[in-house]
């Protein structure tokens, strides 16, 4: 019997769940997809005006919206010269009938995190270029909606991230305040890293897991890579991966980084 | 990562570590189980200047009860730093984000080696308190928690241990203390299931290249024939 999230499948999740594992004994998946195939990717950026910088992304039937706004705050005592990160996400009710209003979940908590990680660890921002003034740095708060909730919100939500960073605007400042209306130059990105999750059910392991998929797998990886390296991991659920498993993925996380960098910021270079 | 301001030299010129280590070699590590009177089983684990206690209670009712799966055991997990268990600042009492994710992941390794299929209908709690940190915490909650299990009495497939792979240049290092998390090029804390070597948990921050991925996880399946020994070690001592 398989559960996920507490509760317990009935026969027809059980059915679906059989559905998917005989599939995959024949390399095939429900929607036809390869088994590294990511689902059909639509991003817009900069579709809220009050939010300095904005993207949706619809991977498959996953929609995650991410609002970035700034906001000038006193540098922090031990980094006087650079400004700040934060990351945030929400598991909304309205995503799915397992979303439940309340404090933030262990789910959403870990999302949050693994997208502040790759960020940071692929330097893709320059916090020094939020410096305002002694004393004053601006501090990014990218916020991460999860709308609607058809599995991998991990990839979903980098490529949201990547994308609303790359189309955020700094407000202007002066004397001593922020003058949100008016905003004077792009923040500047220089680095894009994407991330590609997978997820193993049974022996065979899968990429960018659906959501009846993610409910019948054992265990999933998340590799969030740029050109060169390896910037942030996260392993998930209770099954395990072999040393051999893990650097076939991370070859594969490398080949797909081309293609989604090109979603997320098509004129970049990195 | 944080902050690249004064980055200190992690190597020094033999090409030893700041501490003296060689680059794969562990923190002095001890472990003590049956540590606690009430809790079913328990460890305390000094490893480098970190100390953690872990404590098992448990099989035992679930609560809250919608918790509750009539198949198999659910574990609870609950890593947490005492507030005057870092250098620098008094933290907040409680878990805090970082602690929340740290509890799930270390859940989802226990998951996956408790025969949870014996204890349908019941809970089985786990406890991490870090006293003292210096980087490595989580592993060494996992780590120490395992051997509560055991001296819990709780069937398990492995006794799994955690511990970290990074990277200082171009060279790799095994179990960063606080200093080498801090200011090193990568941080990959990983738990093993060592009789298969299979992975339960791997994190990773920084940068790697795929080379770099695999001689992290080759040095510390190494290491970890020298931290199961003193796991089993431990157990055996509470009986002698």
């Amino acid at each position: 019997m398989f559960t996920n999230k507490g509760y317990h499948m009935n026969a027809i999740n059980l059915a679906k769940a059989n559905y998917i594992k005989e599939l995959l004994n024949r390399d095939m998946r429900e929607d036809s997809r390869a088994l590294t195939d990511f689902r059909d990717i639509s991003i817009n950026t900069s579709i809220l005006k009050n939010a300095e910088g904005s993207a949706q992304v619809d991977l498959g039937g996953t929609r995650v919206l991410c609002g970035v706004k700034l906001q000038p705050e006193e540098t922090m005592k031990d980094t006087p010269d650079q400004g700040n990160l934060i990351v945030s996400a929400e598991l909304l009710p309205l995503a799915s009938k397992d979303y439940e209003s309340g404090p933030p979940s262990p789910d959403s908590i870990e999302l949050a995190r693994v997208v502040d990680r790759g960020i940071r660890a692929g330097q893709c921002i320059d916090l020094k270029d939020l410096f305002i003034e002694e004393g004053k740095a601006w501090t990014v708060f990218v916020d991460l909606y999860i709308l609607n909730f058809d599995g991998n919100f991990f990839d979903a939500s980098y490529m949201a991230a990547m994308a609303a960073l790359s189309s955020t605007w700094i407000p202007k400042y002066e004397n001593g305040a922020a003058v949100m209306e008016e905003r004077v130059r792009k923040l500047k990105v220089d680095n894009i890293v994407t991330a590609t999750t997978f997820a193993k059910i049974g022996q065979k392991i899968i990429l960018d897991p659906d959501v009846n998929e993610e409910a019948v797998a054992s265990t999933r990886l998340t590799i969030a890579v740029d050109k060169e390296f390896i910037r942030a991991m996260q392993k998930g659920l209770s099954g395990s991966f072999t040393q051999k498993e893990i650097q076939d993925m991370v070859d594969i996380a490398f080949e797909k980084h081309a293609m989604l960098k090109d979603y997320v910021s098509p004129q970049s270079n990195q | 990562m944080a902050n690249m301001l004064n980055k200190p030299e992690l190597l020094r010129e033999d090409g030893k570590r700041l501490d003296g280590r060689d680059l794969d070699e562990l923190r002095p590590l001890s472990i003590k189980a049956n540590v606690l009177k009430n809790a079913a089983g328990s460890a305390y684990t000094e490893w480098g200047n970190n100390k953690v206690l872990a404590a098992v209670y448990g099989p035992k009712e679930v609560v809250p009860r919608h918790f509750l799966d009539p198949e198999r055991a659910v574990i609870k997990c609950r890593y947490a730093m005492a507030p005057f268990s870092s250098l620098s600042d008094h933290g907040r009492s409680g878990p805090n984000r970082r602690a929340i994710e740290i509890s799930k992941v270390t859940k989802e390794v226990f998951d996956n080696v408790v025969l949870l299929e014996e204890f349908p209908e019941t809970a089985i709690e786990i406890s991490i308190e870090i006293l003292q940190s210096d980087g490595g915490t989580r592993a060494a909650g996992i780590t120490t928690a395992a051997v509560a299990l055991a001296n819990a009495g709780i069937p398990m497939r492995d006794l799994v241990y955690s511990v970290s792979a990074g990277k200082i240049k171009d060279k790799i290092i095994l179990d960063l203390d606080m200093l080498e998390d801090n200011y090193s090029d990568a941080d990959m804390p990983v738990a093993v299931s060592p009789r298969t070597g299979s992975v339960l948990l791997l994190q990773m921050d920084g940068e790697m290249t795929r080379q770099e991925l695999n001689l992290g996880l080759d040095t510390i399946l190494e290491a970890g024939k020298q931290i199961s020994k003193i796991q089993r070690q431990a157990l055996i001592d509470v009986y002698e």
